[in-house]
């Protein structure tokens, strides 16, 4: 077990360095850097920059260098220094930046995994086991509705549906008076009365997307001999069946962490933007508007090694859960 | 209602029928019987013929959507009442008092009937807990204390083991001590032993046997071998189609039989005792013909160690049949696909005489040479439900090599219904699907496939083994027929001794990779050198009850501690 684990931690390290040269080749894409962004901005506001000084500029931040040269310093200063560079917009490190909107984006990713899981399992139970009953067909309906809408769609209809009609106050984590204010156990209670909507917003897609796989593996799992083996010692239908066929329909589903767990960051990012909340989501979009090349690149670093460390949670999940894996 | 004092289960007239939107169909339609005592019931027929729904109907349950809707099941309970099974809620807490505590049952594939992520010990102990609420400790006393009853070695170990880590052999005695655990009154097997060895099948129905005796159980015994049932049963039901054919005691069935149906299970198994006929008429192939097949000091070592194939040598001569047998784990299956280079031998020579009688060693052949040779080399296997795409039709599952070969149009369609008509499957069942087939149907699809590219060796991977007994000396038959027909060369592999006997010109033994014996079939079969074959040989059910031989059989004790474990 324990080689198991370390065998896939040393497999991580790979994976991490590619998507680091990912993440950078990404960002480099657009056409231009943040230096033409910024003249083009000053352009439009009439505002004329001498070619020297922009050359100059270039030369400060070390655009002028080749990009891998540009990728061995950035990740030179990642790894010795916990240094991710400097945002050239908002010239502050990228680090101050990204802390604090970092543990929110994680608190709300895993807060809605919570939430995605407590609900899709008894769901998908119920949809298996009765199988083509009324209940079956609505939690189908509703699964293949909310897989359909579009998170920022789901974002506004629900921004809408509280303000207007129940008077909620909806966008951000806190109401007004706490933003700013230093933790304390009145703020606690208002981010659990703000957290909610955006949860069940991410949430959503894919709750059907589990609903789905947790019914298609419960039905396999329901007509197995082994359930009839337990059928015949006497055991009821409702031990039975906790026991034996849900036990084993939620190892595959523990696998679908590897998968859920990005598109949850990635609802994230988008419902963030639209509900403005304080997480990584709508700093990103602006890292990316700008061709803030180190931010931008953090960030969508930081997103991946989240989502790497997700699939290799779920992988040492899986081999506690399922006898089977531990052996090879 | 009458009930002897040693009658323990009384089953009048039952009827379990199952409602399908085709209409309903009658799985079970008026089957009685009684159960005593001490005393083994079997209830034999092919596959279809509700034997095992009966065995379901006694418990509750049937799969979905069959019901129980008529007739009576008296179980005499311990404490002197009795009760009436087939009225109680199948879901109900009064039937789930009676399962596995009164009546308990064992499956046909262990491994499947098994939890494969629930420890073995856990699995068994269930049923404490359940029935009695036995507190854990005390609990895991009672399932070693049944370990050993059911000899698994090293009880204190294999009790927190897994199902995978088990031989199916020993899966099935885990599956035997669960269903003891509660010292039930009947025990009801339902093809305990179809999946299993003949070795291990004759260590299983003996194990079955003393623990009946000595907990005086009454045992009710699913199987289609006439010849297990001649071994064990001291009644007899004979099932075709959802009805009861014959009842008596295992004398007067197999000895004076009364029904055509119950002559032919019987015919069935006992032609398998002698050779093909069809063998013994055609002339002996001769011994200095030189050999399509020759093998030389075969060895296949996998990367775990384990040496699967230890210097084999072998020949096969144009025309004749070689049987490979051995029990499962025996290096068998591996050699026969080291013959096709599915695998790759690291030692050794397979020298193959080509057409034009120039000779090819495969084991250094190049892969544009094996693409060449793997149509004249072909291979059947096993599984006739896991070897067919269920995708594809009959049709286009046999002209595949066909098309590969090169075949098109008007030409192929001719050529694939010849085939069909040749294996005895109608031309106009070419847009089927293979689920639309019977097990035997399948395997003769598997055939079809095999031949059709015109090959000149076959090796046949176990062709019979997942077959009814009553099936297998027809797929046999078919076989021996083609052989004749085309030239074919077979490698015939099998763990049963009686099939070989039936239909191969020469047969080797192998055990833990290694060839102990070989030699012409009646040799080998009448006068066996090696106490391995001997072991192998009166394994085999003896259909006459008269004459019982596995629990008097011989067992073969490997003179050192094996190094494959």
């Amino acid at each position: 077990m324990l080689r198991y684990i370390a065998r896939r931690l040393v497999f991580a390290i790979p994976t991490l360095l590619a998507v680091s040269i990912i993440a950078f080749i990404i960002i480099q894409l657009p056409p231009g850097d943040y230096l033409t962004t910024l003249m083009a901005d000053w352009a439009s506001q009439g505002g004329a920059v001498e070619a020297g000084t922009v050359a100059a500029m270039r030369e400060r931040y070390g655009l002028d260098q080749p990009m891998y040269f540009q990728y061995y310093k950035w990740m030179a200063g990642i790894l010795l220094h916990g240094d991710f560079g400097i945002s050239f917009e908002l010239g502050k490190p990228v680090t101050e930046l990204i802390w604090s909107r970092l543990g929110f984006s994680l608190m709300l990713s895993l807060l809605t995994l919570c939430f995605v899981w407590a609900v899709a399992i008894p769901i998908g139970i119920l949809s298996a086991v009765r199988q083509y009953s009324i209940s079956d067909y609505a939690a189908t309906f509703l699964a293949f509705f909310f897989l359909a809408v579009p998170d920022f769609l789901m974002a506004l209809g629900a921004m809408y549906v509280m303000s207007v009609w129940f008077g909620q106050s909806v966008g951000g984590l806190f109401s007004p008076d706490y933003v700013d204010a230093p933790w304390s156990f009145a703020k606690l209670l208002d981010l659990a009365n703000h957290v909610w909507l955006p949860v069940i917003v991410i949430g959503l897609g894919s709750l059907a997307a589990l609903v789905r796989i947790m019914r298609a593996n419960l039905l396999d799992e329901l007509s197995k001999p082994y359930v009839t083996t337990a059928r015949a010692k006497g055991m009821s239908e409702f031990e039975l069946l906790i026991r034996y066929p849900v036990r084993l329909a939620l190892n595959p589903l523990i696998s679908t962490l590897g998968w859920i767990l990005p598109a949850v960051i990635s609802g994230e990012i988008i419902v963030s933007v639209v509900m403005s909340l304080p997480t990584t989501g709508p700093l990103l979009l602006r890292a990316l508007l700008a061709q803030d090349m180190y931010l931008a690149g953090s960030l969508i670093l930081l997103i991946s090694v989240l989502t790497i460390i997700g699939t290799l949670i779920s992988d040492i999940l899986l081999a506690m859960t399922d006898p089977r894996i531990r052996l090879t | 209602m009458s009930m002897t004092r040693d009658s323990i289960l009384k089953v009048e007239n039952l009827q379990t029928f199952f409602k399908t939107r085709t209409g309903l169909f009658k799985a079970v339609d008026g089957v009685s019987f009684d159960l005593q005592r001490g005393k083994t019931l079997c209830v034999v027929g092919e596959s279809g013929s509700g034997k095992s729904v009966t065995a379901r109907s006694i418990l509750q349950i049937v799969d979905k959507p069959g019901k129980i809707a008529g007739g009576a099941i008296w179980l005499n309970r311990a404490d002197g009442t009795t009760v009436d099974l087939a009225k109680l809620d199948p879901r109900g807490e009064e039937i789930r008092r009676v399962r596995g505590r009164e009546i308990a049952m064992i499956f046909q594939e262990p491994m499947s009937s098994l939890s494969p992520v629930h420890r073995i010990g856990e699995q068994i102990g269930e049923a404490l807990r359940i029935h009695f609420g036995t507190p854990k400790a005390e609990r895991r006393e009672r399932v070693l204390d049944l370990l050993r009853q059911v000899e698994i070695p090293r009880p204190e170990t294999a009790i927190d083991r897994y199902t995978f880590e088990f031989s199916g052999g020993m899966r099935q005695r885990v599956m035997i001590a669960m269903a003891l655990a509660c010292n039930p009154q009947v025990l009801i097997a339902d093809e305990p032993t179809t999946a299993l060895d003949v070795t291990t099948q004759a260590e299983i129905l003996d194990l079955i046997k003393r623990l009946q005796q000595s907990h005086g159980m009454a045992v009710l015994f699913i199987t289609h071998d006439m010849g297990v049932v001649a071994e064990i049963a001291d009644e007899v039901l004979v099932m075709y189609r959802g009805r009861v054919m014959e009842h008596g005691s295992v004398d007067a069935v197999f000895h004076a039989p009364k029904d055509d149906y119950t002559k032919r299970l019987i015919g069935s198994v006992v032609r398998l005792e002698h050779k093909a006929e069809i063998r013994l008429k055609r002339a002996d192939i001769a011994a200095d013909a030189p050999p399509l097949l020759d093998v030389r000091n075969m060895s296949l070592t996998f990367p775990s160690g384990l040496k699967a194939v230890d210097d084999v040598s072998l020949i096969v001569r144009p025309g004749e049949t070689l049987g490979i047998v051995g029990e499962s784990g025996s290096g068998k299956t591996t050699m026969g696909r080291c013959l096709l280079r599915i695998y790759d031998p690291q030692a050794g020579e397979i020298n193959y005489r080509r057409a034009d009688g120039s000779s090819i060693d495969l084991r250094l052949a190049d892969k544009p040479q094996l693409k060449e040779l793997r149509r004249e080399v072909r291979m059947i296997f096993q599984d006739p439900v896991g070897s067919l795409s269920p995708r594809k039709t009959v049709g286009q599952i046999i002209a595949e090599p066909l098309k590969l070969a090169g075949m098109r149009g008007a030409e192929l369609d001719d050529r694939v219904a010849e085939l069909m008509q040749q294996v005895g499957l109608e031309p106009a069942w070419r847009e089927r699907y293979p689920h639309a087939f019977s097990g035997g149907q399948r395997q003769r699809i598997g055939i079809a496939r095999a031949i059709a590219v015109k090959p000149r060796l076959i090796v046949a991977d176990e062709a019979t083994s997942a077959l009814d007994v009553s099936l297998r000396s027809q797929v046999l038959d078919l076989m021996m027929k083609l052989q004749d027909e085309l030239g074919l060369s077979y490698v015939f592999i099998s763990h049963d001794m009686s099939v070989i006997r039936y239909m191969c010109d020469r047969v080797a033994v192998m055990y833990r990779g290694r060839i102990v014996e070989a030699g012409d079939t009646d040799q080998v079969v009448n006068r066996p050198t090696h106490d391995y074959t001997r072991a192998l040989l009166s394994a085999i059910p003896h259909p006459d009850p008269r004459d019982r031989r596995i629990q008097n059989r011989f067992r073969y004790v490997a003179p050192t501690v094996p190094a494959n474990g």
